[in-house]
């Protein structure tokens, strides 16, 4: 039986297979004549070319433009039509009294969204990080309906980053879930996306909720790669739980750690949808964030200013580069360290 | 033979996506029933007019503040378009002088909202408007009589409706009196009714003055003893658009203000929950004013169709469809003979029918320098302005004295920038 079961499935990859041979026969005469002609590097170059084009014609021909557009000024769409101003719309965004007090800056709305997207960072970079960390370990262990658990914590990631802000505008406005259940336990309701702390930890709190089963799915495959032969020594030696934690599952799982960290700071630098649904950018300015600022001034005013929000976004976008290289660069530092060990 | 019946076969795919000449594609937002009355409207037309398909695409109003805009600059967009940023975009009309069977029709029914639509000094006859509308308030009659509250009289000033709105808040214990609208175009009108002057002698923005900081200082002053509902104001930022309908229909404030366009949002909504009707504007030491303002119905100067788009505009222009389009709308119409006529608003609602009166009686009262900005086209940088200064010193984030500094300086960035 077994034997008629693995004849199938030999055949049947066989068939499958059978065009991808096609294929590559047809293709193997004019490439081996390219690789006479051109050599090893010019094969490279071959088949790197698709994947330059598409990223030149998609990422860097794009970020040419809005390196131009951010030297122009007027609300003229076509780069044509604009006035050039050369580094204007920058002078005006680092126009300021002192960069600490957004209201001593000539564009203080910028400066704001800049401290607000900084504050927003480093808490929910933490934070997205710590919860991951023990989403990833409680699910690693052996639990009963593991994959259910799995399966709820991964869920809100495939939610519409608008789906989640309805749903947590619903949850916390003035006569929302929430502030049903607190009147209900006899608390005083609050008025959580319009006092000024709590709508900033709101957006932390449900931007952690929609994210958080990704990263973690991150770490729980690196917690599965470490070796369990580490775990049983540790347990034969008598090593307190703890120091498990810290001596063997935290160093094998830094790699994983570090690209949820790189990962999550990226993000949380360009938190727009879920927050923009949530509060609006309110109370007041308290939760507006450099990409919300961006679009606003590039997008949703009438009187559009396509310059100023091109600067801002190639400020944004050079913030980013800077900390994805310092990122990178201590991975390569801590690799290097692990192959001198 | 079978290659021949696959490229049949992709061409007629191809053909029943594509448009043609003939076609006429109209971009249209509703606000209530509007997309189904046009589009009634339009298949009688197309009944009558066979050689021409009128495509109407129904699209959020955020697609034509935000998407259409673009779509014009690229040179592209629909052939007709219901938008509200007539003046913004006065460029971008065609002008249907020579399309139009009878152009002095036009002038004479729709004349007088011409500016609204055209850059200044120009004479086309852009498009005209499918409804007038005019800033108010209304107010939830049975809320005031369950407090034993007098409705204030159409003589009634803003500091009086806001106290009666407060008393009834009291009494029936409600999370706030009175709620506006966050729009810089809706507080516009009370600004004007304490003597607020928008426009400069250069036509530019004039800095603004005692008219503004007076009614802003009140806002700040209602939101920040309670009788304002803050969170339409404070829980967002920029030039955001709330609107305070919600609380209104869910009977959470006494009195709010907002304009003759939600009289049929209200009257579906609503239903017999609670009687309402609107008042008109309150007054201020200078005058008792609403704002009057519109959605225009204008053709784009990009159409390939232009003959066709001149059919659709005359038909939709002809005073008996004007008329139909009003009474089963409930809109105010622009049209002059409609105007003169009587209107049978197609509504068995006490509440509308009331409403309606109060708003043409309103229209009545307009001040002169409300009347000027519609055609003005630095509105929107000063509405902007206001919308986004104020809310930020009702959140708690700064003076109103600094906010007034802003403001000025804001609208003058804004106007530079548009000028370059």
């Amino acid at each position: 039986m077994g034997d008629v079961r693995n004849g199938i499935a030999t055949r049947a990859g066989a068939m499958l297979l059978a065009p991808v041979g096609w294929l590559a026969n047809v293709f193997d005469a004019p490439l081996r004549m390219l690789q006479r002609r051109t050599g090893s590097n010019g094969m490279a170059v071959f088949f790197l070319a698709p994947n330059m084009l598409v990223f030149g014609i998609f990422v860097l021909f794009p970020l040419v433009i809005n390196i131009l557009y951010s030297m122009t000024g007027g609300g003229a769409l076509f780069l044509g039509d604009r006035t050039f101003v050369g580094a204007d719309q920058y002078g005006r965004l680092f126009s300021c009294g002192s960069y600490l007090d957004p209201k001593s800056c000539t564009e203080d709305l910028f400066w704001i969204a800049v401290w607000n997207t900084l504050t927003f960072v480093v808490l929910q970079v933490a934070m997205m990080v710590a919860v991951a960390l023990v989403t990833a370990l409680v699910l690693n262990r052996e639990l009963r309906a593991r994959s259910f658990w799995r399966a709820v914590f991964f869920f809100p990631v495939l939610l519409s980053p608008v789906v989640v802000g309805l749903i947590w505008r619903w949850i916390l406005q003035r006569q929302g879930l929430l502030n049903l259940m607190v009147f209900e336990a006899g608390g005083t309701p609050v008025n959580w996306l319009v006092e000024r702390n709590w709508a900033f930890a709101a957006t932390i709190m449900v931007s952690v909720w929609a994210h958080v089963g990704f990263y973690a799915l991150i770490l729980l495959a690196g917690l599965q790669a470490i070796p369990k032969d580490l775990y049983e020594a540790a347990e034969m030696d008598g090593t307190r739980p703890m120091r498990v934690f810290w001596r063997i599952t935290l160093p094998l799982l830094a790699p994983n750690l570090l690209v949820v960290l790189v990962l999550t700071l990226i993000r949380a630098v360009q938190i727009f949808d879920e927050v923009y649904v949530l509060t609006g950018g309110g109370p007041g300015t308290s939760t507006l964030f450099l990409t919300q600022y961006i679009y606003e001034v590039g997008f949703a005013s009438l009187l559009r200013n396509p310059g100023l929000a091109s600067a801002a976004s190639i400020l944004m976008g050079a913030v980013l580069v800077v900390l994805t290289l310092i990122q990178l660069g201590i991975a390569r530092r801590n690799e290097q360290r692990g192959k001198t060990r | 033979m079978r290659m021949n019946t696959i490229i049949l076969g992709l061409s007629a795919g191809l053909l029943s996506s594509t448009a043609f000449a003939g076609d006429v594609r109209v971009m249209w937002y509703s606000d209530g029933v509007e997309g189904e009355v046009i589009q009634d409207l339009l298949n009688r037309f197309m009944k009558d007019n066979p050689g021409i398909n009128v495509i109407l695409d129904n699209v959020a109003y955020k697609v034509v503040q935000e998407q259409l805009p673009v779509e014009l600059e690229a040179g592209r967009g629909p052939d007709i378009a219901r938008v509200t940023n007539i003046k913004e975009l006065a460029d971008h009309w065609l002008d249907l002088t020579p399309v139009v069977a009878d152009p002095a029709y036009w002038q004479t029914n729709f004349g007088d909202q011409f500016d609204w639509m055209r850059p200044d000094g120009s004479k086309i006859i852009p498009g005209f408007m499918t409804q007038i509308t005019l800033t108010g308030g209304f107010v939830n009659k049975t809320l005031f009589e369950q407090a034993g509250v007098p409705i204030p009289a159409d003589t009634a000033t803003w500091d009086e409706w806001i106290d009666a709105a407060g008393k009834v808040q009291q009494s029936q214990q409600l999370n706030a009196a009175f709620a506006i609208d966050r729009s810089g175009h809706r507080i516009s009108a009370p600004n004007i009714s304490y003597g607020a002057n928008y426009i400069g002698g250069d036509r530019l923005p004039a800095p603004i003055d005692a008219g503004t900081k007076a009614f802003a200082e009140k806002l700040v002053n209602w939101v920040a003893d309670g009788r304002m509902n803050k969170e339409i104001w404070v829980s967002a930022s920029g030039t955001t658009y709330r609107a305070g309908a919600d609380d209104f229909i869910n009977g959470q404030i006494a009195y709010y203000y907002s304009g003759s366009w939600q009289v049929a949002n209200l009257a579906s909504k609503i239903g017999k929950n609670f009687d309402w009707v609107a008042t008109g504007s309150p007054c201020g030491p200078a005058a008792c004013t609403g704002m009057p303002g519109g959605a225009a119905l204008v053709a784009i100067k990009y159409t390939k169709n232009a003959s066709e788009v001149g059919k659709v505009m005359d038909f939709l222009g002809r005073e008996d469809i004007v008329r139909e389009f009003t009474e089963r709308t409930l809109f105010l119409p622009a049209h002059k003979g409609v105007l003169a006529g009587k209107i049978d608003y197609k509504t068995d609602d006490e509440n509308v029918k009331a409403s309606l009166e109060a708003f043409l009686k309103a229209s009545g009262k307009i001040a002169p320098n409300a009347a000027a900005l519609p055609a003005w086209k630095w509105g929107t940088p000063v509405y902007g302005a206001l919308v986004t200064r104020i809310s930020q010193v009702m959140a708690g984030e700064m003076k109103l004295d600094e906010a007034f500094v802003r403001i000025d300086e804001d609208i003058k960035a804004k106007v530079a920038e548009a000028s370059k």
